[in-house]
């Protein structure tokens, strides 16, 4: 028998020992993104900072490419995480999978070591292959896009072949599919064309159908094995509420694409499709606030996990507000016209990624050590009070929403005087840039971008740390039903 | 809790997912083949890249209410007119080359990308580049090697990329024929420079 209170993999099972791979190195790529956030946030004020030798290019590259990549891993470790429970059957490939882990993870390293000591290549085909495809978000060169779809080909199959043996329930049906439709996306994005309207219109189907539809519906999945998990609510309910996620997300979110083609020379028709559609993609992220909240205490649920608990409710608001509110605040074209490609996206980008998505991974991050160190008690009176993971959650959403809102500010300011007033002009764009009002918000966001990285070290260090020792066992999920 | 109710049944639920998911995706991809015909390059919205052998110019459209490219006189780029399969081989040069150069995580294309340097839409037809005349040689020298040219008053400054006279020449292929895109208006109120003889 394992013992409690240590991290034993004796405590977990085959797809779950694999899982925690994963998260080892997603939350290694997260603080690199975090790191190189505030290396690009500083060049906002002191532009000679490793002018040169990093420049915001490659650190702003490498900050948005850890972050894909490590949500990617994130995800594919919560799969892995819960598949052996739900199918209640072993991981049918695990060793193929273990391989394809270390595959991956060596492919991502050698990529972000290109990213930083090569940067670029001559204007020819050969550097999309080898260095660096210089379109936002899928930066990564084309042998290693191969790369990415060979191994998320063989979780597929992992996933399916494992529902299939074992038991397929709901949520392997939504599973299944959603993974399916994230890879089969990818392949958008995988061709070059001169004609930069095209190339656009690709290159959205990626981003946004990633982001605002099927990475939706896999938090979706986690979400509704976590509600399982720590609070024991019924399979019907969160099943139930599932499909009624699944049906508003992909009806407002497929269509939804449409407020990305008001500028790229699209035609004008998709103003009205994607204004009327995105304006109601902040449904469903109503819909999982009313889920989560409703289920945590009308039900007079007890619940296994506080960490977890809590970052699940910072889910359910984080991706209501970051990806509902500040989404739908620009998204009709009427707006968009002043805000499009200025900090409002930035700031928009930052509450919605880490709303959405930081917050339910690093709830899987606390599941998944409760588990390996024996299911040890993770509710109240924890050893300090539970001081590290308090501060944490509350540095992190703080230092957050503190670096939205001073985007926000810089945004308003760049609308007003470069758009409105100066025409959008270079010479707009520098005025906006170099007035008083903007820096400051810049100051603000590097301020509390600093205050974020407290409360990553402090989560680290808690994750490293809590129920070490821990003699209690966890308290069972119960819900009065 | 327990409840009969057809709305509340997974079963109704399952099936609302998969009719709205399926009808939203066949409504997308009969979208995306009407929307492919009309920015194909050679189409009204997006011109062929031999547009670059005339004036581009950003005009308001008075029954439209937003400003739309105008394609000029004959102005060749260079002063050389091309071909057909020359100017698409000039233009996919520049573009391979902001694709390698990584340009877009400082700029914006179309208004994507990065926020730290403008954006390129219609970087073209800036007034920043003083007169039409000296545009072309302008763009190609600051291209080549930024790093000592005057940027703003910020201290922000491009980096030197290690890009070529011939890659100079194809990005500012590309950025002409990017301007003779149909944005919808995007970027509003612009003020572009001076090109009339």
């Amino acid at each position: 028998m394992a013992m409690t209170g240590q991290c034993d993999s004796a405590n977990l099972n085959g797809g779950q020992k694999l899982a925690v791979k994963y998260f080892t190195v997603a939350i290694t790529l997260f603080g690199a993104q975090v790191l190189f956030g505030l290396l690009a946030g500083l060049q906002y004020l002191q532009p000679d900072f490793l002018y040169g030798v990093l420049d915001f290019s490659v650190n702003r590259m490498v900050h948005i490419n850890a972050l894909v990549v490590w949500m990617l891993y994130g995800f594919l470790g919560s799969v892995y995480w819960l598949l052996e429970e739900e199918s209640q059957h072993e991981v049918v490939g695990l060793k193929l999978g273990n391989l394809i882990f270390w595959v991956l993870t060596a492919a991502v390293t050698v990529v972000v070591l290109v990213y930083l000591l090569v940067q670029v290549g001559p204007g020819k085909e050969s550097t999309i292959w080898l260095i660096n495809e210089g379109r936002e978000y899928i930066e990564a060169p084309r042998w290693a896009d191969i790369g990415i779809v060979v191994s998320v080909l063989v979780v597929f199959y992992n996933v399916a072949a494992t529902f299939s043996k074992g038991r397929y329930t709901g949520i392997a049906g939504v599973l299944v599919l959603d993974m399916l439709a994230l890879f089969g996306i990818y392949l958008a994005g995988m061709f070059y064309t001169t004609n930069i309207s095209i190339d656009q219109y690709w290159w959205w189907w990626v981003i946004h159908l990633w982001v605002e539809a099927t990475w939706e519906v896999m938090v979706a999945c986690i979400m509704a094995y976590g509600l399982m998990k720590v609070l024991g609510v019924r399979r019907k309910i969160v099943e139930t509420w599932l499909y009624i996620e699944v049906a508003l997300m992909f009806g407002s979110g497929i269509l939804g694409l449409g407020h990305h083609y008001f500028w790229i020379g699209t035609p004008e028709y998709w103003f009205s499709i994607g204004g009327f559609f995105s304006a109601l993609e902040p449904i469903p992220l109503v819909a999982m606030v009313v889920h989560a909240v409703f289920d945590a205490g009308a039900r007079h649920a007890k619940n296994s996990n506080h960490p977890t608990m809590a970052w699940l409710i910072a889910h359910a608001f984080g991706n209501f507000f970051g990806a509902g509110v500040w989404g739908f605040m620009h998204t009709l074209p009427q707006i968009n016209l002043y805000t499009h490609g200025t900090q409002w996206s930035a700031s928009h980008g930052h509450l919605a990624f880490f709303g959405a998505y930081a917050t339910i991974i690093i709830a899987m991050f606390y599941l998944a050590v409760q588990k390996w160190r024996g299911d040890v008690w993770m509710s109240g009176e924890l050893p300090g009070n539970g001081w590290k993971w308090k501060w944490a959650l509350g540095l992190l959403n703080l230092g957050m929403v503190g670096m939205t809102v001073s985007m926000l500010v810089s945004g308003y300011v760049q609308s007003q005087i470069e758009r409105a007033i100066e025409g959008s002009s270079w010479i707009g764009y520098f005025a906006a840039q170099a007035h008083p009002w903007f820096v400051q918000g810049m100051w603000w966001r590097e301020l509390f971008g600093v205050m974020f990285t407290v409360g990553f070290v402090l989560l680290v260090w808690d994750l490293l740390t809590i129920g070490r020792g821990e003699k209690r066992t966890l308290v069972p999920a119960t819900s009065e039903a | 809790m327990e409840t009969n109710q057809w709305w509340a049944s997974e079963s109704f639920w399952r099936k609302t997912a998969i009719w709205v998911t399926g009808g939203s995706f066949v409504l997308l991809m009969l979208l995306t083949m009407d929307t492919l015909s009309q920015i194909s390059a050679g189409t009204t919205r997006v011109p062929a890249y031999s547009v670059i052998n005339h004036r581009i110019e950003y005009k308001f459209d008075d029954k439209r209410h937003v400003q739309v490219p105008v394609i000029g006189v004959k102005e060749p780029l260079f002063g050389k007119e091309l071909s057909e399969e020359e100017a698409e081989a000039l233009v996919k040069l520049g573009k391979l080359t902001t694709q390698a150069k990584n340009c877009m995580n400082c700029h914006t294309l179309l208004g994507n990308g990065a926020y730290y340097a403008p954006d390129l839409t219609k970087a073209w037809l800036d007034q920043y580049w003083g007169t039409s005349e000296i545009r072309e040689v302008q763009m190609v020298e600051f291209i080549k090697d930024p790093s000592d040219k005057l940027h703003n008053s910020m201290g922000r400054r491009m980096p030197k990329l290690g890009i070529t006279d011939e890659e100079a020449r194809g990005v500012v292929a590309f950025l002409k024929w990017m301007s003779s895109i149909d944005t919808n208006g995007f970027p509003y109120n612009f003020k572009p420079i001076e090109q009339e003889n």
